[in-house]
């Protein structure tokens, strides 16, 4: 083996190479290399240079519930415009019953329903089935594929309207990414206010314009005689603590083209907005047919305000007023401009790290670095004196492929991806630990210096071999278990063990064959 | 070239040590060492964090030395369950953790406590802040489990692919020692349990693994060369000889990882510390748990073609 092919030093000399060139651009500040050279850094994690973490559910759940809600009004409105009389129309276990009082009109209820109700599906036919129960009931359910679909439509529409959104906010290089069937993961480097991170993503957004429903008094309201097409809101307006509003929407978010911070008459902030043609045409419709009424802006089920129609709008364009500041104006502006989350994200994890922290952090992991490798370069100096020597270059030219292949890859490094780094050190070095005991064993029974040195490389790879495998096996599992920082870990270890193997076998031999060549050594330094 | 440069030269070349003999103590103090582990764990039990319980923590650095009476008497008053605030790193950064608050879902919670204590202490800044919610956290506690199950599995197939299965078993039950001493050392130590924690358990089996294989490999090869010695001879003969590489390495690891222990700072901490401690029980347990169970059990040895899976290098 430590005959030289010419392969073999080509390999070490490109290795080394490789490694330096690519290890370069962490080593000087950024923009001091030539723009041909290679410039990726290390791609540090978030907890080394700082920045937020969500994990956000999709609340499929509140989703399907809402389907259901709009539904139920839908066969409300064409039973009434039927002139069908009915009880007990409600959700029951995931489906919608109605009783039809009069059982010779059950089978006209049916044909009312039966006829274009929810959406059609693109395989044809429609997303829900209707069908006769016992007892004059009317059963209206959804077909399950096409509440499958609609979930993950709900999940694909959700990471563009965040990306959106934290594109708008000016964020630096974030990542958003699904995972699973129903989650999103956003990562953002160097967020100051996570918070602000949060409030903007977690915000459903959905904005309808109702009609305040004048007629029912407070009385009713306390004995919560609420007429079934209306609906009682929470308000925020500072005036009444609730309004009652009629569920038809007149128009809503998703009308909006364009909507900005701005201020009103009397300069408190307030939000701009315009419609598209339809919600232009339908806010003038509805505005000149309740001059005097009011009507109620609501935001995620809680009414902003709701203001009285002084004169029919027919431009398009109007003022939100409520209770702003100048800051939460622009963010409900912001959230309008991105659209309404088709249903509502549940926050299940989140980590943020300051920056002041990741500095720390990176502080802490080099000094360990550094304390690390050099008592192993003291130790194993020491202990074999110039083959010491070669292990210890072995070990720095392993050090630059981790570090280069991790800045080519773009992997993350995180800070157990340090204490990984470290490990990979000290299992790097066992090869060759093992090639020069094997060597020592081979010289004291007897064998020539250089076939000592030969069989040792020789009878020490099956060892490290199988030993490297298990180190491997651990770290796939890990990548496979872990998320963030655990990643990062056994990403460090897996380049680690690769790049171990060959620098701790490939390179020491060469280097003790050119040193053979050189001094003609009759005895192993370390025999 | 001074004498005692290398040092390698220092250690003698044939050492005689009777590891089998102290294999029957080796066993009482593991047997001992597992009931305390097993206690320490009934009694005390793993302070898992976060992670693996649901929750906040929060790091917060103060202008001057942190207030942690204080702020306890604070959380307290806000309605927080299971609060615990320690010193961090400094005396001017504290950890504050907590299970949930009152009324609020974990994160509004964790927002909460950050805009209080931000109002009650001024200049506090929460400089790190990790909230998981408790369905995220049980799903990491099964797929943390997982992970160290199919690990111990796909282990004891590899060592059964390329040795016998008796050493499968005796690295596994070796492994299972180690897993369970390193749970009672955090259990001792509460330490706090997290995601990195199985990291590190991870990369005690992977390490221990290897330290196995690498005393099969020689206990394979002298089995073959003495066919006629008894097994407690070549175990003992197989371990004297890599008795040199057995110390230099334990040595190199241990002092690899000594910067990252004592300057690595309080996040690194954790990892650091299983995994050195990973390093002295995987190192133990290659001889004195994995090896007798082997000698108890026994090994085929003349049955050459079940042996190697791979053809062996020519001996010159």
């Amino acid at each position: 083996m430590l005959a030289l092919s010419r392969w073999k030093i080509l390999l070490v000399l490109a290795s080394a190479l490789f490694g330096l060139i690519f290890t370069l651009p962490n080593l000087v500040p950024p923009g001091a290399l030539p723009s041909w050279a290679p410039s990726q850094r290390l791609n540090l994690g978030l907890d080394l240079q700082g920045g937020s973490y969500l994990l956000l559910e999709v609340d499929t759940q509140a989703l399907s519930k809402e389907r259901l809600t709009n539904l139920t009004e839908d066969i409300r409105t064409r039973l009434k415009a039927a002139q069908i009389e009915f009880t007990g129309l409600g959700v029951q276990a995931n489906a919608i019953g109605v009783r039809i009082t009069d059982p010779t009109q059950v089978q006209a209820a049916y044909t009312a329903l039966n006829n274009n109700l929810g959406e059609r599906l693109l395989t044809g036919g429609r997303d829900v089935t209707v069908r006769t129960g016992p007892d004059q009931h009317i059963i209206v359910a959804f077909v399950s594929s096409a509440s499958h679909a609609a979930a993950a439509d709900a999940v694909t529409r959700s990471i563009e309207i965040v990306r959106k959104r934290i594109d708008a906010m000016g964020t630096k290089e974030p990542s958003i990414t699904r995972q699973g069937v129903d989650r999103i993961v956003v990562e953002a480097p160097g967020e100051s206010d996570p918070e602000k991170l949060r409030a903007v993503i977690g915000k459903t957004a959905k904005l309808t314009f109702q009609m305040v429903d004048s007629d029912v008094s407070p009385q009713d309201v306390e004995a919560g005689r609420i007429p079934p097409d209306d609906q009682l809101l929470p308000s925020d307006d500072g005036f009444t603590p609730a309004y009652v509003v009629k569920r038809r929407t007149v128009v809503t978010g998703e009308m909006l083209t364009n909507a900005s911070g701005s201020t009103d008459e009397n300069n408190q902030p307030a939000v701009a907005f315009s419609f598209n043609g339809q919600g232009t045409r339908r806010f003038a419709e509805v505005t000149s047919a309740n001059i005097g009424k009011p009507f109620a802006i609501v935001l995620d089920g809680r009414i902003i305000s709701a203001p009285r129609i002084n004169s029919a709008i027919t431009g398009g364009n109007g003022i939100i007023t409520g209770h702003f500041t100048i800051e939460s104006a622009h963010e409900l502006a912001l959230l309008l401009k991105s659209g309404a989350l088709p249903a509502p994200l549940i926050v299940q994890e989140q980590r943020t790290v300051g920056a002041e922290l990741g500095a720390d952090a990176v502080r802490a992991g080099a000094i360990s670095l550094a304390i690390g490798a050099a008592a192993i370069f003291a130790f194993i100096i020491l202990a074999y004196g110039l083959f010491g020597i070669f292990a210890a270059i072995a070990l720095i030219i392993n050090v630059s492929m981790i570090v280069a292949a991790m800045s080519l890859t773009q992997a993350t490094l995180t800070l157990p991806g340090i204490a990984g780094l470290i490990l990979t050190m000290a299992v790097a070095v066992d090869a060759n630990v093992l090639i020069y005991e094997r060597m020592r064993d081979e010289a004291n029974s007897g064998r020539a210096a250089m076939a000592a040195a030969d069989t040792g490389y020789r009878r020490a790879l099956t060892s490290i071999i199988d030993a490297n495998v298990t180190t491997m096996i651990s770290a796939l599992i890990m990548f496979q278990f872990g998320a963030g920082p655990v990643k990062g870990f056994a990403w460090t270890l897996s380049i680690g063990v690769l790049t171990s193997v060959f620098t701790a076998v490939l390179v020491t031999q060469v280097l003790i064959g050119w040193w053979f060549r050189l001094t003609r050594a009759k005895a192993l330094p370390i025999a | 070239m001074p004498r005692f440069w290398p040092l390698i030269r220092l250690v003698p070349r044939h050492t005689h040590f009777d590891f089998v003999r102290l294999a029957p103590f080796a066993a009482v103090l593991s047997a001992l060492a597992l009931l305390g582990a097993g206690a320490s764990f009934f009694v005390q039990g793993m302070n898992f964090g976060v992670d693996f319980v649901g929750g906040t923590v929060m790091e917060v650095t103060t202008p001057g030395p942190a207030p942690l009476g204080p702020i306890r008497a604070d959380l307290a008053r806000m309605g927080v369950h299971d609060a615990q605030v320690q010193i961090f790193g400094g005396p001017n950064a504290a950890r504050v953790q907590f299970r949930s608050v009152e009324g609020k879902d974990a994160n509004a919670g964790a927002a909460f406590v950050a805009s209080q204590l931000g109002s009650q202490f001024p200049g506090l800044k929460v400089s790190g802040q990790s909230t998981v919610g408790a369905k995220v956290s049980g799903e990491l506690v099964w797929s943390g489990a997982f992970a160290l199950g199919t690990a111990l599995f796909l282990m004891l197939l590899y060592i059964w692919f390329r040795f016998q299965l008796q050493f499968g078993l005796g690295a596994i039950l070796a492994l299972f020692h180690d897993i369970a001493l390193t749970i009672g050392l955090l259990c001792v130590s509460q330490v706090e349990v997290s995601m990195t924690s199985i990291a590190a358990l991870l990369t005690v089996i992977g390490y221990s693994m290897n330290e196995k294989v690498i005393s099969f490999d020689r206990l394979r090869e002298n089995l073959r060369k003495f066919k006629r010695t008894p097994l407690r001879e070549v175990i003992n003969l197989s371990e004297n000889e890599r008795l040199s590489r057995t110390i230099i390495t334990g040595t190199t690891a241990l002092l690899a990882l000594s910067g990252a222990l004592f300057m690595g700072g309080p996040a690194l901490f954790p990892l650091v510390f299983t995994m050195a401690f990973g390093i002295f029980i995987g190192t133990y347990s290659s001889i004195y748990v994995a090896l007798p169970v082997i000698l108890l059990w026994g090994v085929r040895r003349d049955d050459e073609e079940a042996v190697p899976l791979k053809p062996q290098p020519a001996r010159p």
